[in-house]
């Protein structure tokens, strides 16, 4: 009890006096960080969970790019299975002048078979759940395809050739793709209103689904009995894979956000460490003074872990209260990228940032904490008389523990753990001794300046080994903020740049051989040229000389795919301008010999195939047999329309196709668009600019949740810079009384000291913006496939930022000392 | 050695007390074979230039260290046999302290520093007694001051509060006007040697003040770690 209320009553007084706010904000910052995300991958977590039961709508979803035949549902009928169809595809719909791409899904009665689909009755109006589907002659369409087309409920909207009346908002379908909304806001319409938009006919792209559901025996006894008849073009997908794929598609994010939170854990847990010693040493006076006034070991240990253990609640009560309004903007920000609202936050985050806290405290703070109980009480009247020092292998043993145990929570698997660990400790190393090295160099350039650059640059090479943690710490969150600000508008600005001025933007598909001449018509009438239309006729691979693709051994992975996938195919007389062969000849002009096809050189290098092989592929019931004549490369950010596989004139003659081409539409253009729309309703078009826009939206608001997250990373590096600069403030109020008591004026100690936190900022810039180019290069050239250009701006942004930063906050953390009066602080001395 | 009275009810005994330290240099000697007793109520100086021992003298007489050899009575117990909590226990029941840089704990306002030692020592009503004393020693009214809101002078009227708090047996007192001025010190030493008369408590007084030395009854000179004079004063 005489413990507990000497702890409080000290404890309370501390906190007020400022002693332990560094610790606090460290032990705050971790939780923060750890609770911010783990509430975010605890909701999304559940979200996904929660949607991937339903995902489906159905128990058995059969997909098909043809009609499913009638035969199936009455199959499925006799095992008692209950049925529903959809038909789904990509359409722009008009209301008045405005126009927006959207996907358009009809769907019969029974839809959906498992989860619910949610309306609202007007735009952000109260969800609940829809009975049964749209009356005939109403739609349901998501309030973003509404807002495109400004208008609201009640309201008509023109679906090809049908006018539909807008009936609800949809605000959630069981089947809109996992977690994430798709691209193009979505339209529910009766299936008995399919026929009145005259949107489905010979060649358009239809995905047509026969959703099952019933009993599991039944659905696999169904699924067993009608397998083997399948079409090759019907592609099943039942619950386990689905749920399985979302599954593993959100514990992926949740490990790398996770991941993320760690690294801001971990400075963190420097900035524990350093603040602990410090707070560890300052009290010291108070402990020699308590055991002269005879205070046993016990009490002191005792009343030393009660704090420690209050300053944890505390920093989780701060911590989880940050994290929890962290978490609330993300989600904010980026609500409309999910598909549904989010179920609420639970409080696993809090009890993780709790466990987590301790852990940090027990494996960065006991050991100075435990030094404290050694205290020798002598030091009342010989202020040198210190503890020993904690061991090192306690010191050692007790963090590494903790970052283990951490990271093991983060990761959750022990192979992992091991790479992640052995790759920190590396890099830690690796920063660490480029630290070193740098603020080697800056000690060495002190020579020959004015006395106050001489003094800051004296101070960061006698405190070598703090200042390099320094240097490491700030570097680290500087680099993932500039990675994430700069690298990504480079990334998408290179990207841009590869496009030429005059790419198209806009694809037309879906184009009956009919309406080639009248649209040619419509284009040339508005001076335009007329773009080429190119035929589009889909088949499936069979063999590939003679062997089965389904059981052929491919060189990689994404070979299977690429053999078993619908294809686009096309023929061409001519090679276009985005292609280049690179192996074997096109076929000459007038060519009408054998069917030949030209295949592009990664699906050719992915199927294992080469010049002279023969690939069958069967198209709307026939085979077609082609012989492998040339290899090409294909410039796929032309935006042409570009195939994997093209075929000599005259083999797919017999076939029916329809077109597709692509045109450069400005916006000043953009009524020519409606009058194509209008004219031809069954065309479809994709307006790339806005679906780029789209993308670039995405990847923005992604990234700026990223980005929150890594706000803690920087926090804790300015927590690093903080507790070292208050571990030395003793040592640096003496020196600035002295300084200043030999005549330096105040305003040299200041310089000297900026100078010192400069010299630190730069040196964290350099490494930041080093490693913000190294990776970003990385990352341009593996994943992206483009040459990365030298920024300039980011190795400005870096050194102006690094410098600026470390200055404001070490001067903030270091103005107490310079301006304690010297007669004060040498006479307490 | 010094030929030394040695009352009948000594509280603090020291016999042929060494303590030596190792340094870069050797073994140094900071004390060498030291011996006295002191009785209750006795009030002692301990004088010597600096480096002579007094501090280190005083830091084993109190048991805040430990001698390379010989023994510490104090109240009749060894110190020396004790462990360190043993010594504190001891130091909690018996002693009381006033620094020359009075030491007080800056998260604690007045009366929470006197209340300190009479709750470590298990005093039924700390509240009370801390308050009473804080009145004798003329700090009633600030009570609730925190140490960085008090004068020197009051600061080291509160280390003498906490250290007569608990009755102790010996008041060990290193320096004690050593920060403050001569005004003020004499006020200070008047209100010790007051309190050391009205509790009869062992007043043991190291200082470079050599009229206030004459103040106490007796006189214990050093000399590079040795007992070289023990004196009473004169009457």
């Amino acid at each position: 009890m005489k413990a507990l209320s000497f702890a409080l009553r000290s404890f309370g007084r501390e906190l007020r006096s400022g002693e332990v706010i560094v610790l606090l904000s460290a032990v705050a910052l971790a939780v923060a960080a750890l609770t911010a995300v783990g509430f975010l991958t605890d909701r999304i977590g559940r979200a996904v969970a929660r949607q991937a039961n339903e995902v489906l709508a159905a128990d058995l979803r059969l997909r098909s790019p043809d009609p499913l035949p009638l035969e199936w549902r009455a199959a499925a009928a006799d095992y008692g299975l209950q049925t529903a169809e959809t038909q789904s595809f990509p359409s722009v719909v008009f209301a008045g002048e405005l126009n927006a791409l959207s996907t358009i899904i009809g769907i019969g009665d029974g839809y959906p078979l498992r989860g619910a689909v949610r309306i609202a009755d007007d735009l952000f109006g109260e969800e609940r759940v829809a009975e049964g589907i749209p009356e005939p002659g109403s739609v349901w369409a998501d309030s973003s395809l509404l807002a495109k087309l400004n208008i609201e409920v009640g309201d008509s909207i023109s679906v090809g050739e049908a006018e539909l009346r807008v009936a609800a908002v949809l605000t959630y379908r069981p089947d809109q793709s996992i977690g994430f909304a798709s691209l193009a806001p979505s339209l529910l319409l009766n299936l008995r209103d399919m026929p009145a938009t005259a949107l489905i006919n010979e060649g358009s792209r239809v995905q047509y689904a026969l959703l099952v559901a019933g009993e599991q025996a039944d659905v696999d006894e169904f699924f067993l009995a009608v397998e083997d008849d399948l079409p090759d073009s019907v592609r099943t997908l039942n619950q386990e894979d689905s749920s399985e794929r979302a599954t593993n598609a959100s514990s992926r994010a949740q490990r790398f956000l996770s991941l993320t939170a760690v690294i801001s854990l971990l400075l963190s847990a420097v900035a524990i460490a350093m603040s602990a010693r410090r707070y560890a040493h300052r009290r010291m006076d108070a402990v020699a003074l308590m055991k002269s006034l005879g205070a046993s070991q016990r009490f002191v240990l005792q009343a030393a872990s009660i704090q420690l253990v209050i300053l944890g609640l505390l920093g989780v009560l701060i911590g989880s209260i940050i994290g929890y309004l962290v978490e609330y903007a993300v989600t904010g920000m980026l609500a409309d990228l999910f598909a549904s609202a989010l179920p609420e936050p639970g409080f696993t985050p809090v009890l993780l940032g709790t466990g987590s806290a301790l852990i940090l405290l027990v494996g960065f703070a006991l050991p100075s904490l435990l030094q404290l109980r050694n205290t020798p009480p002598l030091r009342v009247l010989r202020h040198d008389a210190m503890p020993p020092p904690p061991s090192r292998l306690l010191v050692a043993g007790t963090s590494l523990l903790a970052v283990t145990a951490l990271l093991y929570q983060a990761i959750g698997d022990a192979q992992m753990l091991v790479i992640v660990l052995g790759g920190m400790l590396a890099v830690s190393a690796s920063l660490y001794v480029a630290g070193r090295g740098l603020v080697a160099l800056l000690g060495r350039s002190r020579g020959g300046v004015g006395i106050a650059w001489r003094y800051g640059l004296a101070n960061v090479a006698r405190r070598g080994r703090d200042s390099a943690v320094q240097v490491v710490a700030f570097g680290l969150g500087l680099t993932v903020l500039l990675l994430l600000t700069f690298v990504r508008t480079d990334l998408l600005e290179g990207w841009r740049q590869t496009l030429d001025e005059d790419a198209p933007n806009h694809f037309l598909i879906n184009i009956q051989p009919h309406e080639r001449e009248s649209l040619a018509g419509i284009i040339r009438a508005d001076g335009l040229e007329v773009p080429q239309f190119v035929p589009l006729i889909r088949g499936r691979m069979t063999t590939i000389n003679g062997e089965d693709v389904k059981t052929r051994k491919y060189p990689v992975e994404d070979g299977e795919w690429m053999a078993n996938r619908e294809a686009n195919l096309t023929w061409l007389e001519q090679l276009s301008s985005s292609n280049e062969i690179v192996a074997g000849e096109w076929w000459p002009e007038g060519y009408d010999g054998d069917p030949l096809v030209s295949v592009e050189e990664d699906a050719a290098m992915e199927l294992g195939v080469g010049l002279g092989d023969r690939l069958v592929f069967l198209i709307a019931g026939q085979e077609i047999d082609l012989t492998i004549s040339s290899i090409r490369r294909v410039n796929w950010d032309s935006f042409q329309p570009n195939f994997f596989m093209v075929i000599s004139p005259g083999a797919l003659d017999n076939f029916p196709s329809t077109y597709v081409a692509s045109m450069r539409i400005t916006e000043s253009q953009d009524d020519l668009l409606i009058r194509l729309v209008r004219a031809h309703p069954t065309v479809s078009v994709i307006d790339l600019d806005a679906i780029l826009r789209q993308v670039k939206g995405i990847i923005d608001k992604a990234s700026l949740a990223v980005q929150a997250v890594f706000v803690f990373t920087l926090a804790a590096g300015i927590a690093v810079l903080f507790a070292a600069v208050q571990s030395t403030i003793d040592e640096r109020r003496f020196e600035s009384a002295i300084l200043r008591a030999l005549g330096v004026r105040r305003r040299t100690v200041l310089s000297g000291v900026l100078t010192e936190f400069a010299a630190l900022g730069f040196a964290s810039g350099l490494l930041a913006a080093a490693g913000a180019s190294i990776l970003a290069s990385v990352i341009a050239v593996q994943l992206f496939e483009l040459e990365y250009a030298f920024n300039p701006m980011l190795w400005v942004a870096g050194l102006a930022g690094g410098v600026l930063l470390v200055c404001l906050s070490g001067f903030v953390a270091a103005r107490g000392a310079i301006n304690a009066p010297p007669t004060d602080v040498l006479r307490a001395a | 050695m010094t030929s030394l009275s040695v009352p009948e009810d000594a509280v603090l005994t020291a016999e042929n007390v060494t303590k030596q330290v190792s340094s870069p240099e050797g073994t140094l000697t900071i004390l060498s074979d030291v011996s006295f007793s002191i009785g209750k109520g006795e009030s002692v100086a301990i004088v010597g230039a600096s480096g002579a021992g007094k501090s280190t003298l005083l830091a084993l007489l109190a048991g805040l260290d430990l001698p390379t050899s010989g023994r510490i009575l104090l109240n009749g117990t060894d110190l020396t046999a004790l462990d360190e909590d043993g010594r504190a226990a001891l130091r909690a029941a018996n002693v009381g302290f006033v620094f020359q840089s009075f030491h007080l704990v800056p998260s604690l306002n007045a009366l929470e520093n006197v209340m300190l030692p009479l709750e470590l020592g298990g005093n039924a009503t700390p509240r009370k007694t801390a308050l009473d004393i804080l009145q004798k020693v003329g700090l009633g009214e600030r009570v609730r001051h925190y140490p960085s809101q008090l004068s020197g002078g009051e600061m080291q009227r509160v280390a003498i509060a906490r250290a007569f708090a608990t009755g102790p047996a010996v008041l060990f007192a290193d320096e004690p006007t050593g920060n403050l001025d001569s005004r003020t010190g004499d006020h200070i030493m008047n209100l010790m040697f007051e309190l050391n008369r009205s509790s009869s408590t062992t007043l043991l007084l190291v200082t470079h003040d050599k009229a206030l030395a004459r103040r106490c009854d007796r006189e214990i000179s050093l000399d590079a770690g040795r007992l070289v004079s023990d004196r009473k004063a004169a009457a």
